[in-house]
């Protein structure tokens, strides 16, 4: 069993195989697990599907979540991005989408955890809303599922994707880290920018806290999708423009594991500050929770 | 680790270790009951006992109990479906000592009148491991088949189910036996790599020395 640890390995290894990062994390899973890659595939598939439904179902629905904090604002985008809008349609839909998947999530609804539920917007949300704008290729955009995984994969392995371990820097800049990965190569960009795409997304949410009200996954978690999956394609739109972070990709990962050890416990998804213990939060806490 | 630990798995949301993790451990117990369920005291511990309306963690352990897979989205209205399956089932938080805040204990009888104590936690990313089987401390995920022998405490018990498993060509992947001074009895509990067949079943049912055959199948 072996996978890239470092994100350096992994982008020298595609450049020299003349392939996307997506098609060498496919080959490879493929022989780590014993699977076919058709299968491995299939399965990636299957997941691109599950995210496809969540973006529908959101998108078509406001039903609050059990606990009344969220629901009915992707659908609010949504009709707002038909009109004339500031960030343009791509951007709104994007988050739109991101939102649809976070309220689905918090009313109980299936969803890809991305790398976790509470994040499971963001890739969606930017991911299927470019797909569909350009018309990109649904094979391309599976492998480019690929390359968010192997990007995660190292997060994980050199840092954590957990908000109790590392606060919501873990989470949410992980996700935006392997979407801002996935979009520059769905964009065709090469190994290396899809590493800096990885880099810039991951560095610019660094120290963010995992405070969220009444330990439940919604605030400020669902709106955050929506911002992350904006944040994303900013990241991946630098990199495609031949922006690089000073600070290599493999050393941000390494600071935000650090920043994530250094901060309190009170941020890290224990509900005991931030948000959470805001007058207003404190007083939804007591109501939900009893 | 593999690609589909980080992105995956599928889910109902919103927590994987409070309401994924909750629906594997209630759809396990269910399996080890070996029968529909209904009655089910659950008593909740830690964070599930804090937050456990706002997760849907009851909504997903009755879905478990149902047999619904931690992906199913009738998990959501699955109190609906109790009430159709005539399960009858209350929440009660509790302190259960020195556990992992996200454990449950599930006190369960099923159609056949069977009874069966079981206490899981949900450790995080949707996995989980069970703890304690009718008083007795144990230590499974239900990844694998998983065969749960409880046994009398006399030699010769484990050479008997192993010679079962070797005569039908079943690989076993991890074996522990766990007692305490308060039972007079054992659980072992064996991983296989193979699907263990009714007639396997049967036949370690028929050993004296076994007092009852609970079997896990993966999800």
């Amino acid at each position: 069993m072996s996978y890239y640890t470092k994100i350096d390995q992994l982008v020298k290894a595609a450049t020299d195989e003349n392939i996307s990062i997506g098609e060498l994390t496919l080959k490879e899973e493929a022989l780590n697990s014993g699977k076919s890659e058709e299968e491995c595939y299939a399965r990636m598939e299957k997941q691109l599907t599950v995210m496809e439904q969540g973006i529908l179902e959101g998108l078509n629905s406001t039903a609050k979540s059990p606990s009344g904090l969220t629901g009915g604002d992707a659908v609010r985008l949504h009709t707002y991005a038909q009109k004339k809008t500031i960030g343009g349609k791509t951007i709104v839909n994007a988050i739109a989408a991101a939102i649809a998947v976070s309220e689905v999530n918090a009313n109980m609804g299936r969803i890809v955890a991305a790398p976790t539920a509470g994040s499971c917007g963001i890739m969606p949300g930017a991911i299927i809303s470019i797909m569909n704008e350009y018309n990109i290729d649904r094979k391309k955009t599976v492998l480019a599922l690929f390359t968010s995984s192997a990007i995660g994969l190292v997060i994980s392995t050199n840092a954590t994707v957990a908000g109790a371990e590392g606060g919501c820097q873990a989470e949410c800049g992980a996700a935006s880290a392997m979407c801002a990965a996935a979009l520059v190569e769905m964009f065709d960009g090469t190994p290396a920018q899809v590493a800096q795409a990885a880099a810039l997304s991951l560095k610019n949410l660094l120290g963010l806290a995992c405070d969220p009200v009444a330990g439940l996954v919604e605030v400020p978690c669902v709106k955050r999708n929506g911002f992350c999956a904006a944040h994303s394609i900013a990241a991946a739109d630098m990199a495609l423009a031949g922006v690089e972070s000073v600070i290599p990709p493999d050393e941000v990962i390494d600071a935000m594991y650090r920043i994530g050890k250094e901060m309190p416990v009170s941020i890290k998804e224990t509900a005991m500050g931030g948000l959470a213990t805001s007058p207003t939060g404190k007083a939804y806490a007591k109501k939900i929770l009893g | 680790m593999n690609v589909f630990d980080i992105l995956g798995p599928i889910m109902v949301g919103p927590s994987s270790s409070h309401t994924a993790g909750a629906a594997r451990i209630a759809f396990v117990a269910r399996q080890i009951l070996g029968e529909d369920v209904t009655s089910a005291k659950i008593l909740l511990h830690g964070s599930f006992a804090q937050t456990y309306k706002g997760h849907g963690t009851d909504k997903a352990l009755i879905g478990g109990l149902l047999g619904m897979y931690p992906d199913d989205d009738r998990i959501r209205d699955s109190f609906k479906y109790a009430k159709e399956k005539s399960l009858e089932y209350s929440f009660e938080p509790t302190d259960l000592g020195d556990v992992h805040p996200n454990t449950v204990k599930l006190i369960l009888t099923g159609v056949s009148g069977k009874n069966i104590e079981i206490t899981g936690c949900s450790i995080g990313g949707g996995n989980i491991k069970i703890i304690n089987i009718d008083g007795i401390p144990v230590d499974f995920a239900g990844n694998n088949p998983t065969l749960i022998l409880p046994h009398k405490n006399q030699p010769g018990v484990i050479a008997d189910v192993t010679k079962i498993l070797a005569d039908k060509n079943i690989n076993i992947g991890t074996m522990k036996v766990f007692r305490t001074d308060k039972t007079d009895y054992s659980i072992m509990v064996l991983e296989t790599d193979e699907l263990i067949d009714d007639a396997t079943i049967n036949k370690l049912s028929a050993l004296d020395s076994i007092i009852k055959t609970m079997l896990i199948k993966p999800l």
